[in-house]
């Protein structure tokens, strides 16, 4: 890890300006951000683990723990949640048997809610993996996963 | 000079494109359309061109904003207007390519409309079907014309020309012409434009900052992102103008992550800017310095206020601090920086190409200008739509919306996201301008419209936007910090039936303290959702009060039961209960039992539609 992490940082200049960033590629590139890459993002720009945390905390962005293969992103904006979001998240939760904000035992599948993914006409839509599927209802979530 | 050069042949291009013998086909690929299967439609037209060895440009081309009729495409051919084509599947984009490119059929019962001098029987002017007629596309008007990947596609329409009249003219001449203008803030507030750059002006520092703020972190909303994917050269030169206007050399553009297709983009745009001089040192030889940064937003909706935005930029957690100092005189490291929306600036860069008097054509007295809004929730023609600010609220949803989707009772309009508040059918009529969105307890905000129809329960909506407010309070002011929590469990209880009498009259006045004592705009606006829906569905709150639910939302206020007389047996409902609360043997009448039941809705969904044998019932009983 600490070799892979370096070529992270090798493009930053290890300013406490660029933690949020730094988060950021972290997070791509390890899908989460452990204790460890804290610890090393806390020293290579030298402020204390605490602070790393709170920021790192502050965000809906960062997560601790890894996702699945297929991360699935609900959204939870007005559009969706007056066009029936409510029950889709209740039959993703029920196909998959994780809860929001759970990966999946065999690490198949994880499920975060997020504000709004700026898709609202074709309401209620969620995003696996950075595509969208969109006017969902109970019965296409059904479809979409029943094949696990 | 160069640049004349390059514009020369971008103009030369542009018409060729659009003019020439070679049939062109544009392609909504912006986020939505691609999710609506704008890629798989490209593939099948490119494969059965070439198949048929028919010569045409198909070229990606950002939102054009009827969003309804995704996928989108349009059709130019030589001395024919250009024709765009809604909802199309494979098999229609096939016969397209059959009877209008191979032949020349154009095929009306596809079309949407056209656009140019030019008309063909059976299809009309776009401009003059009603989802267009009312709109004034400015601020959009590349959107879904161009390449936003071309730079030149920009040149072509304008582009540029605005910053290349601007750095001929004083900074001070600039913000007098922003001024004459009337421009306010698109971002929500609506605070004028030139007044702000005048405080920054006037700043004495030997550094200042541009910021653009593309978080739109407003549920419900896309409109900057759609321009950011459709036109991001629209904001850069926006940028550098109000940059050179108030003498910043660094400018960043704060974007959410939610929107990797618009960080592309820009990245793009920014990059091809920097290669003509658009951006950097020396600007045009103008002597103007100027770099955009772009810094990816990492989900916080408090971010959108200004002194939030400026900490998170610093590497920060996103807390606000007390105003006074006012950024514009101390912003982002104790330096004056002003922070616009991209609506903006975007603005900013037509009111240079063309001038001040030109964007007062439309708008109202105090609210000058165009305003683009995205027109979603439960009406029959979602989009993204640019109206006259005053146009009213009944025009943008009845005539360019279409009405109610599947023809329900229209209840409310939802305005400026969780900072906004609820408006019922009896104001329709009023104009869509700042001062009269806030006379009746909303906001304009950022533009997001959300319908909401008979079957939205406004308790339930207020409950949804205070839950939204309590999670993104930042936590630093007490009053947003408790009074949202407060009311969150309030509203809670009275959605599960466990109002109180008095819960109404505790969540006006706490969410009273909550806006008047709150240190920044989230919690000064955060209970203009529960207190617009009391003002104006009181009885809804009372009906919950007395353990119901009128809309047959909430599940706790609800129940569902079996017809006899349509029930058959199917036993399909009994299956798919999750609780076992649905007894009754195959092929005899099914009963659910109420005190096992919990209203899931699952048989509802499951019962086939030709028995249509479970309904809803508002109350527990």
């Amino acid at each position: 890890m600490e070799k892979e992490i370096e070529s992270v940082f090798s493009n930053f200049k290890g300013k406490s300006q660029e933690l949020i960033q730094l988060l950021q590629k972290v997070q791509e590139d390890f899908g989460y951000l452990s204790d460890e890459a804290i610890l090393n993002v806390a020293k290579f720009i030298s402020v204390p683990k605490s602070k790393v945390y709170s920021v790192a905390t502050f965000y809906a962005q960062f997560r601790f723990s890894p996702i699945g293969k297929k991360h699935i992103m609900l959204c939870r904006g007005t559009a969706c949640h007056v066009k029936g979001a409510p029950r889709i998240l209740d039959e993703i939760e029920n196909q998959l048997k994780i809860t929001n904000g759970e990966t999946s035992e065999d690490g198949e599948y994880s499920l975060e809610s997020v504000a709004c993914i700026g898709a609202c006409s074709l309401a209620p839509c969620i995003m696996i993996n950075n595509e969208v599927q969109a006017n969902l209802t109970p019965d296409k979530i059904k479809k979409l996963f029943s094949k696990k | 000079m160069n640049l004349d050069k390059v514009i020369n042949v971008a103009k030369k291009e542009w018409d060729d494109l659009y003019s020439g013998k070679t049939p062109l086909i544009l392609i909504g690929a912006a986020t939505c359309g691609k999710s609506a299967g704008a890629i798989k439609i490209m593939k099948i037209i490119s494969k059965e061109t070439k198949e048929r060895n028919i010569e045409c440009n198909i070229m990606e081309v950002g939102c054009i904003g009827l969003c309804y009729a995704e996928p989108l495409i349009c059709i130019k051919k030589a001395n024919k207007p250009l024709i765009f084509y809604g909802n199309i599947t494979p098999e229609k984009a096939i016969e397209l390519v059959n009877s209008y490119l191979e032949n020349d059929e154009p095929l009306p019962e596809y079309a949407l409309g056209t656009i140019g001098e030019k008309t063909l029987k059976g299809i009309p002017k776009l401009y003059e079907t009603p989802v267009l007629e009312h709109q004034v596309r400015r601020v959009l008007n590349n959107c879904g014309i161009i390449n936003p990947t071309e730079i030149n596609h920009y040149f072509a329409n304008n582009g540029y020309q605005g910053l290349i009249k601007a750095l001929k003219q004083k900074p001070e001449d600039i913000i007098d012409e922003v001024k004459e203008s009337g421009i306010r803030g698109r971002g929500g507030a609506g605070f004028p434009t030139w007044r702000k750059w005048q405080f920054c002006r006037d700043a004495k520092a030997n550094e200042k900052y541009l910021v653009c703020n593309a978080d739109e972190g407003d549920p419900g909303a896309f409109m900057n992102r759609s321009l950011l994917e459709g036109d991001p050269h629209s904001l850069i030169e926006g940028m550098v103008i109000s940059a050179y206007a108030i003498g910043a050399n660094t400018g960043y553009i704060y974007c959410r992550a939610e929107y990797p297709l618009a960080l592309e983009r820009l990245a793009l745009a920014i990059e091809q800017a920097e290669k003509l001089n658009l951006l950097g040192d020396n600007i045009l030889g103008s002597g103007f310095d100027f770099k955009i940064k772009v810094k990816e937003g990492a989900g916080a909706f408090v971010c959108g206020e200004e002194t939030a935005l400026i900490a998170s930029i610093e590497g920060e957690r996103g807390m606000p601090r007390p105003r006074p100092p006012f950024p514009a005189v101390s912003g982002l490291w104790g330096k004056p920086t002003i922070i616009n929306n991209v609506e903006t600036l975007v603005s900013i860069s037509r009111i240079f190409q063309n001038d001040a008097k030109w964007f007062t054509q439309y708008g109202s007295d105090k609210s000058k200008g165009t305003k683009t809004f995205a027109l979603v929730g439960q009406i029959k023609r979602t989009g993204l739509i640019e109206v006259p600010l005053g146009t009213t609220l009944e025009t943008i949803i009845y005539k360019i919306g279409g009405g109610v989707f599947e023809d329900k009772e229209f209840k409310a309009v939802q305005t400026g996201g969780p900072s906004g508040g609820c408006v019922p059918k009896e104001l329709l009529n009023i104009p869509v301008d700042y001062d009269s969105l806030a006379e009746v307890g909303t906001i304009m905000g950022s533009g997001g419209l959300v319908v909401m129809d008979e079957n939205t329960c406004m308790v339930d909506v207020a409950r949804y936007f205070i839950d939204f407010a309590q999670k993104e309070s930042c936590g630093k002011c007490v009053p947003c910090r408790l009074g949202n929590k407060q009311m969150f469990e309030i509203l809670d209880d009275i959605t599960k039936g466990k109002g109180k009498e008095q819960d109404i009259d505790m969540l006006e006045k706490i969410g009273k303290s909550v806006k008047a004592t709150s240190l920044c705009g989230l919690g000064q606006t955060s209970p203009n959702p529960v207190l617009t829906t009391i003002r104006y569905f009181r009885d809804e709150y009372e009906a919950h009060i007395n353990k119901e639910c009128p809309a047959k939302v909430c599940k706790g206020l609800i129940s569902f039961k079996i017809d006899p007389d349509k029930c058959t047996g199917c036993h399909i409902c009994f299956k798919v209960c999750p609780t076992g609360a649905i007894i009754g043997n195959a092929k005899e009448n099914h009963l659910i039992i109420q005190e096992k039941c919990i209203q899931c809705g699952v048989c509802y969904e499951s019962c086939p539609d030709k028995f249509s044998a479970i309904n809803v019932f508002s109350g527990r009983s």
